[in-house]
């Protein structure tokens, strides 16, 4: 059953001062599946991305990523376990190029020392080489490779949300955690971005989380949800079954 | 590929710059047309080069304001002049200049370490104010140390020579307020520009590789850095001790300078760091070429208005504050923008109509 399971967290808690933000959270991700966490705004799910990226420390609960406990870990160690993630405001290396945006997620997996990189020894250019093409393998994929040479900052909205997944993704992490992925873009940047995500989760393998408000993104590519409401889980299970659940639309609509 | 040539070029006009600089002023000391007054500037020039660049890997490439620079420049020159002192005329002069060096920047480098601990821990004006406090420390604690060397070795104090105990035949090395003397003056201007190269060398190909990219990620944008793996305090760390070890060997060229060493607030004190600071801030904040440029303007400048007495610190500061707006006021940007794309368009212009010929000449042939 462990191995079956991706992500598994159970009865996961943070309350900061008095107020419990999310409280007994649970959740079960398969691998290589696309799964969506909603809710209505203050829900909580942006506290859960950063309980189970080690931003926050929960108070109770465990999170299981592939059968390796990483409860209360460090989001450095986290993310050397397997999961990577974009943020709801978008945080790149805004001097950066995009393609060194890419390659500082490349970091862990391509190696030479600082002796090598000062004294530009052979294994620099041959591991920096191997950077470039990887990186621009990435970048192909969101067709971000004719930009690779221009500063994050200065692309455009949409492309930068593409960015962050790309530099995510270049970590090779096991679950792919999406905040909001969709959030301000046009419904043909969404179109776009929701067969990029399918296709992502088909070529790498990938288990994805996401968190999203566009309902037509989340019931195009989701197969499985969980409704945050008040930082407690109001109801799980198969997409067209969870959109259809009267208090879920009680929830995001009011009596 | 084209930007890693980018980078080259830019990298090359650098190091092209310096060694520019290098064969004029040769150039001018050899042929006797440089004044006492320049020649004795060269390896101050040299030393506030390196001080400039490698404060600019911390604040600029790193991104953490330090204020306290000056004080491994003076962990650097002690540690070496006292060397300097112990091997006086055991050791040919360029061995001994060459092991100071990397006593110094080692030093430097230690001492980087053991406060780059509990100060990266802060952040920005925090890490500032503390950084500043550790350069003072530094310069005061240096003030207060004898140190002494008889056939039983080294006698250390905190309160004054008599109470090292030294026998009749020994030697003070470090005496209190006083520092140190009896120093090689072994520095020279192509000692210096060799240093500099070096300390280029180190720095522009650490910005570009994976472990420089580390460090600005995290500059950038420290919890996405964090959620990509990347250790924020071992990169901190290692610039700043890097950039420690190249404010060590500033020092050795310091101490290298003089034959008497003295720790005043005028040379090792938070003037001298923030004016470090100035040539980094006015050269433009991690631009490597701006701080050697700032640097030498900014020596070489008080010296030249020597000639107003009285009113030198008063246009000096009028011209800080001119360059500073030059650099960084919108206005002034806009105008370089426009002047540097009219200069380019002209270029292109000229380079289309050179390869039209080109292209004739090649058919005619």
């Amino acid at each position: 059953m462990a191995a079956e399971n991706m992500l598994s967290v159970e009865n996961l808690s943070i309350s900061f001062g008095g107020l419990k933000a999310v409280s007994d959270f649970r959740l079960k991700i398969r691998k290589n599946e696309l799964y969506g966490l909603i809710g209505p705004n203050g829900a909580g799910k942006t506290t859960v991305f950063n309980l189970l990226t080690g931003v926050y420390k929960p108070d109770t609960g465990s999170i299981v990523l592939d059968g390796q406990n990483i409860t209360g870990k460090h989001t450095i160690e986290i993310n050397h376990a397997g999961i990577a993630r974009t943020f709801q405001n978008i945080r790149l290396f805004s001097n950066l190029t995009v393609l060194d945006n890419v390659k500082a997620g490349l970091h862990q997996h391509f190696r030479y020392g600082t002796l090598d990189g000062i004294f530009r020894t052979p294994k620099f250019y041959k591991t920096e080489k191997a950077m470039n093409e990887k990186a621009m393998e990435i970048l192909r994929v969101f067709a971000l490779d004719d930009a690779a040479s221009f500063k994050a900052s200065q692309l455009p909205y949409g492309r930068q949300r593409k960015l962050e997944i790309a530099r995510a993704l270049a970590t090779e992490p096991k679950l792919l955690l999406l905040d909001e992925p969709a959030a301000g873009m046009n419904p043909q940047e969404t179109h776009e971005l929701m067969e990029t995500i399918r296709f992502v989760r088909d070529n790498f393998g990938m288990t994805i989380l996401l968190i999203e408000h566009d309902m037509k993104l989340v019931s195009g590519i989701c197969e499985e949800l969980t409704v945050l409401n008040f930082g407690q889980v109001l109801c799980e299970g198969d997409t067209k079954d969870v959109l259809n659940n009267p208090e879920v639309i009680k929830a995001y609509l009011g009596d | 590929m084209n930007m890693k040539s980018k980078a080259f070029r830019t990298n090359a006009v650098t190091y092209a710059i310096v060694i520019a600089f290098y064969l004029i002023c040769h150039g001018l000391i050899m042929s006797g047309n440089m004044s006492s007054l320049m020649k004795g500037l060269m390896v101050p020039l040299c030393y506030y080069v390196i001080l400039a660049v490698s404060l600019n890997l911390v604040v600029g490439i790193s991104g953490e304001l330090s204020l306290g620079h000056a004080g491994f420049m003076c962990i650097g020159a002690y540690s070496s002049a006292i060397f300097a002192v112990l091997v006086d005329g055991k050791m040919p002069e360029l061995l001994e200049l060459v092991l100071a060096l990397i006593i110094g920047a080692g030093f430097g480098a230690l001492f980087g370490f053991l406060i780059g601990i509990p100060v990266l821990r802060l952040r920005g004006d925090y890490l500032a104010i503390v950084t500043l406090a550790f350069g003072e420390i530094i310069k005061n604690v240096v003030n207060a140390v004898y140190l002494g060397i008889d056939e039983n070795g080294l006698h250390f104090s905190m309160k004054d020579s008599l109470s090292l105990g030294l026998s009749e035949n020994g030697d003070t090395i470090i005496n209190g307020a006083q520092g140190i003397s009896g120093l090689p003056r072994t520095a020279n201007l192509t000692v210096g520009v060799v240093l500099v190269l070096i300390t280029l060398f180190i720095v522009l190909n650490l910005i570009h590789s994976r472990q420089g990219r580390a460090i600005m990620a995290i500059r950038d944008n420290r919890i996405a850095a964090e959620s990509v793996g990347l250790s924020v305090s071992k990169y901190k760390m290692m610039a700043f001790v890097i950039s420690a070890a190249l404010a060590g060997m500033a020092g050795v060229l310091y101490s290298h300078n003089l034959s008497a060493l003295q720790a005043t607030s005028k040379n090792f004190g938070y003037n001298q760091s923030i004016m470090i600071l100035v040539f980094v801030v006015l050269g433009g904040i991690g631009n490597i070429r701006g701080s050697i440029i700032a640097a030498v303007i900014l020596t070489v400048l008080p010296e030249k208005l020597r000639f107003l007495s009285d009113y030198r610190m008063l246009i000096y500061a009028i011209v800080l504050i001119s360059l500073m707006l030059f650099n960084s006021a919108p206005k002034s940007i806009a105008w370089r923008k426009m002047m540097s794309e009219r200069i380019r368009m002209k270029k292109e212009e000229n380079r289309t109509g050179a390869a039209g010929d080109k292209d004739g000449s090649g058919e005619e042939a």
